[in-house]
Parts: structure tokens; sequence; C-alpha cells
């Protein structure tokens, strides 16, 4: 019982030091991350401008959705739920989420199998994939904006000599080509961090397995899908998730390769964009609210349905 | 057989091949461009024609780009000190010391680190300029906390999580305070730990742009991206692009070599976390 006792009050001396040593971590997240969330949220509500951060008074949900009726008797609806620019932006930034996940994912899941086999030359291809990762976003969007460039352009010129276009593209310039630059470079950049989280989740199948199948003759192409996929199923979801997150609130890549393109502008651009640029604070502030809003039912959704366990602790 | 043998390992090289290339080939044509100057920028050269160090010289001459990396330099660095500082005892805490709503908290930390920064933006504005730091290193700083404790605490925990329970309690059996298990058992076993952590918070912090680009209004106190970003020739029409692309690899070149150094702990700090689950 001694012990018992003395494990008792030990366990709380831990628990009042583990006290003290998170709260100054909550103290600075609360501070970088809450409160300023709770005052955009705020300042949605208002009609702050930019130039008077403290001038602004309560308008309610104004900035969202607003009737005015006319003496006419014609009804007008105004805000960003009734804004098409938002809604473009809201769909530009939904297209590019999935199409670039996607893509990352089956094109990561292949170079994560490609780099799980043996062979000669095997770390050289890892540190090969882990250079796209390593150049800064502004970086990769310059350099790609240079080789997409329509008159001196390099992808042009390979393009134009394997006969797949037949005249140069602009492509970062063109309505109608800006979302396949600004997709292109986010895939670039963006897989081998991809084929990395599912490269960890396949050296955990163990090797085994596939012997065993091996020797019953089962088909490589059965067994990735049989035995594999299965397996990787919760890395993959994981690896999916934050990707996805990434993608929903992408700005940096859009706002330097394809500028004020209307075919790319994405929430956080034009969120962006309203409070700094068009002096329309509040206005933006509500859209960056939106924005915040969609990430948290897509994460809460995605959880719920697909029960992943980010915490980690559900393996202990 | 041996014929079919053959060809799927020829294939296998040519996927291989295929991988590396376009891994690497933007990056090794900005380096190419990086040393073309004049009419020799308007022509497609795949291979280098020439190693002319005008476009270096150019950017290296401007002190402002010089400023920038130097701000840059700061801000990361003080980012990452202070948010390892403030995550080792965090995440000792949260790994190792059992109390109810443990599991809440690690998630909340890493909603926290999902959090769309467009949608603190506004609110950090109004911090920043409350603060007088706008325009200033301090700015930057100070918003970076956002994604780098967040990412700090939960590699560490995940790491600390796998240090051996035995060297802990024979640590509490000589009447260690957690204060001293921390500093004294468990940093000299974490520190790769750290340097990891520390180096992907540092990339992060390198290369962030809407807060950099948002809460600077001068050209000396820009960071490496926004300066790159807003780099503009003598024209609007014109485009600089051989000093951009000699910046690109100047402040790239650090990092790949940084990378490559260490590029098994960063592997394994990336995939530290949920990927285990």
């Amino acid at each position: 019982m001694a012990t018992n006792d003395a494990g008792l009050s030990l366990t709380q001396q831990r628990q009042r030091a583990a006290f003290w040593f998170i709260v100054p971590m909550l103290a600075a997240l609360f501070f970088v991350a809450a409160w300023p969330l709770l005052r955009t949220i705020w300042f949605s509500l208002t009609d702050t401008k930019l130039s008077a951060l403290y001038g602004g008074s309560w308008i309610g949900f104004d900035n969202y959705l607003s009737l005015r009726i006319l003496e006419s008797g014609r009804w007008v609806w105004r805000g960003t739920l009734v804004d098409p620019a938002w809604w473009n932006a809201v769909w530009n930034t939904v297209r590019f989420a999935f199409v670039s996940v996607f893509f990352e994912t089956v094109l990561g899941l292949i170079v994560a199998l490609v780099l799980n086999a043996e062979f000669k030359g095997r770390g050289l291809v890892r540190a090969a994939i882990l250079i796209p990762w390593a150049i800064p976003t502004i970086v990769s969007a310059k350099m790609w904006a240079w080789m997409l460039n329509d008159q001196f352009g390099i992808l042009n010129d390979i393009a134009l000599k394997l006969g797949l276009i037949s005249q140069k593209i602009a492509w970062t310039a063109s309505v109608d080509t800006a979302m396949y630059a600004v997709l292109m470079v986010d895939i670039w950049k963006t897989t081998p961090f991809m084929a990395l989280l599912i490269l960890a989740g396949l050296q955990m199948v163990p090797r085994d397995i596939y012997e065993a199948a091996k020797l019953d003759g089962i088909n490589p192409v059965k067994v990735f899908f049989r035995i594999t996929l299965p397996l990787i199923r919760p890395a993959l979801a994981v690896a999916i998730i934050f990707r996805m997150l990434d993608a929903l609130r992408i700005f940096d890549l859009v706002y330097v390769l394809t500028p004020n393109s209307k075919a790319t502008k994405t929430m956080s651009v034009i969120s962006r964009e309203n409070m700094i640029d068009f002096d329309k604070f509040a206005y933006g502030a509500a859209q960056s609210t939106l924005l915040f809003a969609i990430i948290a039912i897509f994460v809460s959704l995605y959880i719920w349905l697909g029960k992943v366990d980010l915490s980690g602790e559900g393996q202990k | 057989m041996t014929a079919q043998k053959l060809l799927s390992t020829v294939g296998f090289y040519a996927l291989v091949v295929v991988i590396v290339v376009f891994s690497v080939f933007p990056f090794y044509y900005a380096i190419v461009t990086s040393f073309a100057t004049g009419t020799e920028l308007f022509k497609v050269n795949y291979l280098p024609k020439s190693f002319n160090w005008a476009n270096y010289s150019q950017v290296l001459g401007q002190p402002n780009f010089i400023r920038s990396i130097g701000n840059s330099v700061f801000i990361a660095t003080t980012t990452v000190v202070f948010a390892l500082f403030l995550a080792v005892t965090a995440s000792y805490a949260l790994a190792r010391v059992r109390f109810q709503g443990r599991g809440l908290l690690l998630m909340a930390i890493l909603a926290v680190s999902m959090f769309p920064q467009i949608a603190v933006l506004a609110g950090l504005f109004e911090l920043v300029r409350f603060l007088g730091i706008f325009n200033t290193p301090w700015a930057m700083i100070l918003s970076y906390v956002i994604f780098t404790l967040p990412f700090t605490v939960w590699v560490l925990t995940t790491f600390m999580r796998d240090l051996p329970v035995e060297i802990e309690e024979a640590a509490i059996v000589d009447g260690a305070t957690p204060w001293i298990i921390i500093t004294r058992v468990f940093l000299p076993l974490l520190w790769p730990a750290l340097v990891t952590t520390g180096l992907l918070a540092f990339i992060g912090a390198w290369n962030e742009f809407l807060f950099a680009l948002t809460f600077t209004s001068s050209e000396t106190t820009r960071t490496v991206p926004v300066a790159i970003a807003l780099l503009s020739g003598a024209s609007q029409q014109e485009i600089p692009w051989g000093p951009i692309m000699a910046a690109s690899v100047i402040v790239t070149v650090p990092l790949i070599i940084l990378v490559l150094i260490f590029q098994r702990k960063i592997v394994a700090g990336l995939t530290a976390g949920g990927v285990k689950g």
C-alpha cells in the first residue's frame, strides 16, 4: 500500500509539472492562432476598413448576405454568398484541390512503390525526388513561369518538337491553360512529399507477405490491390488529408505563377486581395472565415467518415 | 521467361529515369538559365552554352537582396529557436505524462497546424499593428509561431513517445524531477530529433510567403521569397529572367545541400506522427 501511495503523489507531481510545461505553449498558440482567428471572425461582422482598423461598426451578417428591398419593390441581394467572383474562387479551389491531390496520390504511390523495391541507385533516386520538395514554392513558381514562358519557354519548345502542339501556348496567361500550369507545378512539387509518406506506410508491410504471395504465384497486380493497398490505407488516408488541407488553402503558387488570372484565383487569393489590396478589409475577413469553415467541415467529415486516427494515440 | 524478365527490368529502370529527370530537370534548367545573358536567354538551350556570372554579380550587387537573405536567416533562426524551446518541455508532458484530455489537446495542436493561414491574417494584421511591429522582422517571427510550434510539438511528441520507459523510471527512482529528466536525460538522446525538427521548421519559415508579403512594406524588410517574387526589371514589361534564376539558385542551393545531408533524418521527421497509426 505504501508504494501505491507514493506512486500516486508522484503521478500528481508529474501532472503538475506537465501542466506548467504545456501552459507556455498553449499561451503562445492562443496569442497567434486562437485570438487572431476570433478577431478575424469579429471583423467579418463589421464594416472595418484597412485604413481605420478600429473605426468599424457592427453590421451583422451583411458581409455574407444582406437583402435590400428597393422602393420599386425589387429585391437586391448583396454579400459574399451572392458574389460570382467568390463562387468562382470556391470552384477554382475545389477543382484544384481534388485534381492535384488525385494525381499526387497516384503518382506518389507509383514513386513509393519504385522506392520500396530494391535496386542499385535507390539512394540517388530518393535524393533526386527530395529536390522539388526542398525548393521554396516561390522559387518553383518562378522556375516554372520561365519554363512555361510563351515565347522563350523550354516546354513550348519541347512540345513543338514532339509535335504535341502546333503553336506556342501562353500557359500562364491564357484563361484556358492557367489552371493546368498551376496543377503541373503543384503536382511536380508535392508528389515527392506524398511519395515519402506513402513509402513510410509501405515499409511497415512485412516482407514475408510478398514472399508468400510470390510462392503462391499470385499476380503482382492482384497482390497490390488485395494486400498492399488495404495495409497502407491508414497511411494513405492521413497523407491525403494533409495534402487536401494544404491544397484548399493554396496561396503562394497561384499568386506568383498566374497573377490576377480569373481562371486560377483561389479562396485564399481573393480573400487577401479584398482585405489588403482593395481596402475591403471586413469583406475579405468574411471570405477567409468562410474558407476556415469549409476546411473545418471537411476535416470533421473526413475524420468521422474515415475513422482516421490522427493523434496516433490509438497505437499505444 | 528471361526475355520477359529483361523487359520488365528495362521498363523499371526507364521509370526510374523518368522520375529522376522529372524531379531534377526544372532546377537544372534554372541553373542553365542563370548562366545565360543577353540574347542567349531568348534561345532555348538544353545544355549550358557558357558560364557567365553576370547575373550572379548583378543580384549580389543589390544591397536589398543581401538584406533580404539576412532578414530570412534572422527570422527563420529566431523562430526555430523559440519554437524548439517551447516545444521540448510541452512535448515531454504530452508524450510521457498521462493526464485527462491529452488526446484532445494533441488534436487541437494538430488542428492549429492545419489552419488556413488566411483565416488568421486579418486578426494577425491587427495584432502586428497594435504591437507596433509592422514592417519589422518581429512581425514574421510572431506569425510563424502558428505553423512552426504545432509542427515541432507534434514531431517531438512522437519522438519522445518512442524513448524507452526504463531510462525515465531509473531517473525517477534516483529522485530526478521532470525538469531534470528533460534537460539531463532526454535532451542528449533527443538531439538528432531536434536537428531534424529544427531543420524542417527552418525550411518552413524560410519558404513562407503570405505573412511575409502582407507584413512588410519596404524593400529592406522583405524576406527572400518576397524579394524574388517582386524582383522586377527596368520596365514593367521586361522580366529579368536571368537575375531571377540566379537569385533562385543562390537561395535554393544551401537548402538542397542541407536536405541531401540530412535526408534520412528528414524523411523520418516528415513521416513521424499520424502515419504510424
